[in-house]
């Protein structure tokens, strides 16, 4: 263990916490359901008119995603934090931040990517079309790692705190604004018959800039909050 | 002369301070109001488009920069809280924060107010009045952080950090939403010269300046008391002629 690699350290950390999910999936799957049951209630309670359905279908999916991506950040760091792991993780050698790193990886594949994958079914309830589909997909995937990096600040910064589930949102959702408006303005782009590059790019810029950035941050918020 | 340019860096020093300073700010205030009031609803001629809806600006105007400014401040206080480790900045981040959120919400209701005649609607989604929306949020995100914090000095130091994230992610915020979606007018004021008579630029910039000093008087008010409530079992606060009482 004393000499393992960066690499490896990382490697570790996700195959750990992909292993420790596999073994309670239901914890995965609650994500997912609760994402497509709140893509469902929408027509549901708006109606059935399918010209509307297919405007809505983007900003639909993409608030059910950011809620459902609100809803898998508490268990980010707080099992770890209970059995005293984590403490362990801030006195390892190597960067915390690619530890932190790391984490958010594994919370995106559990949270992010199953989200991603199914929300074609769900465009397709909403009569959406096929280029449209395609570029929602590519946009969420894209969006969805910014969510789980900014999340991630969010839930080391409410590590073990009272009420600390609606606490994070509280705190996260207004700082994920602008990628939901470029997330469902990629999809607004196409249908109107524009191209989505601007969006898409923006999207990235995003997730370039969150890649620097928030895992640094979220390690801080950790070493405060684990004080 | 040496300056001990940290002396007032320290609580007790600073509650002394700051019982002293606040005459010096709350009058100025309230005078600099009642001549802003004046001026806007007496002075300042009716407005050829808008008539006399528009004098809400001389609120509204003021409340929409300060909400701005303090929460700049505020992350600037809270960031030299968390660098330095001074104490007294990260109280003076956390007494500016409910401030800076009453003068959001001050400027969205007036805004709605205003918005109803001119516009035909209480609410618009604009970019600025959605902004201004988002700001108010990241204020009750930092003020619903500390609160649920027991620990002061964590709550000082995630709050800061939240603060400076928030900060970074303000002009970020600003540009998407203004690209999504741009209804408000424009500026009137520019630094190239403005088109407003000149009663309404004296009556909105006395009101911004009570307001300024406002918000100056109820910081230094605030931090007196969140140093009393930090301090409470020390030896200089049980000495406080208003404390032995």
């Amino acid at each position: 263990m004393s000499n393992l690699s960066l690499h490896g350290l990382m490697a570790l950390v996700i195959s750990r916490d992909l292993t420790l999910a596999m073994r309670r999936r239901s914890d995965v799957l609650t994500t997912l359901i609760f994402f497509v049951m709140v893509v469902s209630l929408f027509p549901l309670a708006v109606g059935s008119e399918i010209e509307m359905l297919r405007k809505m279908a983007p900003g639909v999916v993409w608030v059910a995603a950011l809620l459902a991506s609100m809803l898998s950040l508490g268990r980010m760091f707080s099992a770890d934090y209970l059995d005293g792991t984590l403490e362990q993780m801030l006195l390892v050698p190597q960067s915390l931040s690619m530890l932190v790193l790391s984490k958010i990886i594994a919370h995106w594949m559990l949270s992010g990517l199953p989200l991603v994958l199914i929300a074609p079914v769900l465009g397709l309830q909403f009569d959406m079309a096929g280029d449209a589909l395609l570029i929602m997909v590519v946009a969420l995937l894209l969006g969805t790692p910014v969510l789980s990096m900014v999340g991630a600040i969010g839930a080391a910064l409410t590590l073990g705190l009272r009420g600390g589930g609606v606490l994070v949102s509280l705190l996260v959702l207004p700082l994920c604004i602008p990628v939901l408006i470029f997330g469902t303005g990629a999809v607004a782009a196409i249908t109107d018959g524009m191209s989505a590059a601007a969006n898409l790019s923006l999207l990235g810029a995003f997730l370039l800039m969150s890649l620097l950035f928030t895992p640094w941050v979220a390690a801080q918020a950790l070493r405060i909050s684990m004080e | 002369m040496a300056i001990n340019w940290f002396k007032y860096s320290a609580p007790s020093t600073f509650y002394v301070l700051a019982g002293k300073l606040i005459p010096w700010f709350a009058w100025p205030a309230a005078i600099l109001f009642f001549v802003g009031m004046y001026i806007g609803f007496f002075v300042a001629p009716t407005d050829a488009v808008q008539s006399e809806a528009y004098r809400i600006i001389f609120i509204h105007v003021p409340a929409s920069i300060l909400s701005m400014i303090i929460y700049l401040v505020m992350a600037g206080y809270a960031a030299l809280g968390l660098v330095f480790n001074t104490r007294l900045s990260s109280m003076m981040a956390t007494a500016l924060a409910p401030t800076g959120a009453l003068f959001a919400f001050i400027s969205l209701w007036t805004g709605a107010l205003w918005g109803k005649p001119m516009w035909g609607a209480w609410w618009v989604w604009d970019a600025r009045l959605t902004s201004e929306l988002i700001l108010l949020f990241l204020y009750l995100g930092f003020i619903a952080l500390q609160a649920s914090i027991e620990d002061p000095r964590r709550a000082d130091r995630a709050g800061a950090l939240l603060a400076i994230v928030g900060s970074v992610n303000v002009p970020i915020i600003y540009f998407s939403v203004q690209w999504w979606n741009t209804l408000h007018q424009g500026s009137t004021i520019k630094l190239s010269g403005t088109s407003m008579h000149i009663a309404m630029q004296q009556a909105m910039f006395t009101m911004l300046a009570a307001m300024w000093l406002y918000v100056i008087t109820v910081a230094l008010m605030r931090v007196r008391s969140i140093i009393l409530e930090r301090e409470r079992n020390t030896q200089w606060v049980a000495d406080l002629a208003e404390v032995k009482q």
